[in-house]
């Protein structure tokens, strides 16, 4: 693992690094795929970066609100670049409501944007993965198989492995697939739908998840509920298709 | 948008089966895959310095004499920030660590100051002590043992334990705000004794 890369008196966060690398590799993917299905690639990549600022700040402001006493007693810690006060799911719905916002007001057709992201976020995935392998973030359960690493002191399944696998199968699967440039929306709930299967499949070997009531764990009961809204919305996407002809547009 | 003909709402086994499929099989793996409640109590844990682990056990002399055992902190919320007097970042967060220090203390908070005496002089620890007003207990680690074996990769490097001696927390780097040091003890103060 090598979370840290140090360059003199610096000390550079390499996992972060690497996550961001699949950003900004996801972020120009996503700006030639819009090309292709003739979108303002610079609208895209406006709203995505509205929606990541909107997410940080959102993130920032949902932490303080959770730990309000401590930034009233120190307000200029709202500014601070810390990334550890930073609440997660309140900076993605921050984020996400931002992007829909800008992208409906630029008149951005929902299902060949969506389309239009779909390669760039799959590809997002994999850096998140190398990052996690990087850091020994996301670690996997302990046990003792030819393939098993050794990482905080036992043997474990190589997790972060898994999930760079499984999210370059979802590349692969999105990068290929029949749907890809027809701007039906489909190539994006593939990725979604995808991702939500490989998390529920390989939660089961993660050393680190979180327990809910009855010893469920809390990502595969989020990703069951992803997974189902994907597959909803595939299938009455398809029905409308259908209806229409399979013209494929909306 | 053209909306869905009545007819193709219905069930149809060759379009709707792999749907239905996929999702039974996703909610089937969720119950098998579930964790016996009864299994991994939490003093199994092993220990290694990272989140969710228990933290390595060490002894260090204190700079005012005696030492601090860190296994007999259990019950305590403990943190623990590994620093150096030549490092910036350590020197701009020390009086938000002694601010929450004064702040919380009375609640049961212990903080050690782990000093890397190993790269450090104690002549240059008592000055930058008096110099910042340091109120919380300064631990050296004088041959670099602690260093090793908490595997410091960055200064200041904070460690927030939790009465049961699990790290809750690691913020490498710095300097941490005001914010950050409290709303992380407030977390491990907030658990029962």
């Amino acid at each position: 693992m090598y979370p840290f890369l140090r360059i003199g008196p610096l000390l550079l966060n390499f996992s972060g690094l690497t996550a961001l690398v699949g950003i900004w590799i996801g972020l120009t993917l996503t700006e030639k795929e819009a090309i292709r299905m003739k979108l303002d690639p610079n609208r895209i990549s406006n709203m995505i970066l509205i929606g990541m600022m909107a997410g940080v700040a959102g993130a920032r402001l949902g932490y303080a609100l959770q730990y309000l006493q401590a930034f009233i007693s120190n307000p200029v810690s709202l500014f601070s670049i810390t990334p550890e006060t930073l609440l997660v799911w309140a900076g993605m719905l921050t984020g996400l409501l931002a992007a829909v916002f800008y992208g409906r007001h630029m008149g951005l057709s929902l299902r060949p944007t969506l389309d239009a992201l779909a390669p760039g976020l799959a590809i997002f995935m994999i850096g998140l993965g190398v990052s996690h392998f990087l850091s020994g973030n996301a670690y996997g359960a302990p046990v003792d198989l030819p393939w098993s690493i050794t990482l905080w002191s036992e043997l474990r399944h190589p997790s972060q492995v898994y999930e760079t696998l499984a999210a370059t199968l979802i590349f692969g699967l999105t990068w290929f697939s029949p749907t890809r440039r027809q701007g039906t929306g489909m190539n994006f709930l593939l990725v979604v739908a995808g991702s939500a299967c490989a998390r529920i499949f390989l939660e089961a070997f993660r050393g680190d998840s979180r327990i809910l009531i009855g010893g469920f764990r809390d990502a595969q009961v989020l990703s069951l509920v992803i997974l189902a809204a994907a597959l909803w919305m595939m299938h009455r996407w398809g029905e409308e298709r259908v209806a229409a002809g399979g013209s494929g547009q909306e | 948008m053209t909306l869905p003909s009545k007819t193709s709402s219905k069930f149809k086994p060759s379009r709707d089966l792999p749907f239905a499929g996929v999702l039974l099989l996703a909610v089937v793996w969720t119950i098998f895959s579930r964790i016996p409640v009864d299994s991994a109590p939490r003093d199994e844990v092993p220990p290694s310095p990272r989140q969710g682990f228990s933290a390595p056990d060490f002894t260090a002399d204190l700079l005012d004499g005696g030492r601090v055992i860190l296994s007999e902190l259990r019950g305590q919320a403990v943190v623990l920030n590994v620093w150096a007097t030549w490092c910036p970042p350590c020197k701009a967060e020390m009086p938000a660590l002694e601010k929450v220090y004064n702040d919380f203390k009375e609640q049961g908070l212990v903080l050690i100051g782990l000093n890397l005496t190993s790269q450090d002089s104690e002549k240059d620890v008592i000055d930058f002590v008096q110099e910042f007003g340091l109120s919380f207990p300064v631990a050296l680690d004088r041959d670099g043992a602690v260093q090793r074996k908490y595997k410091i990769s960055g200064y200041p490097t904070t460690f927030f334990i939790d009465r049961e001696g699990i790290i809750q927390s690691v913020v490498v780097g710095g300097p941490m705000s005001a914010a950050l040091i409290q709303s992380k003890v407030e977390d491990l103060l907030k658990e029962t004794p």
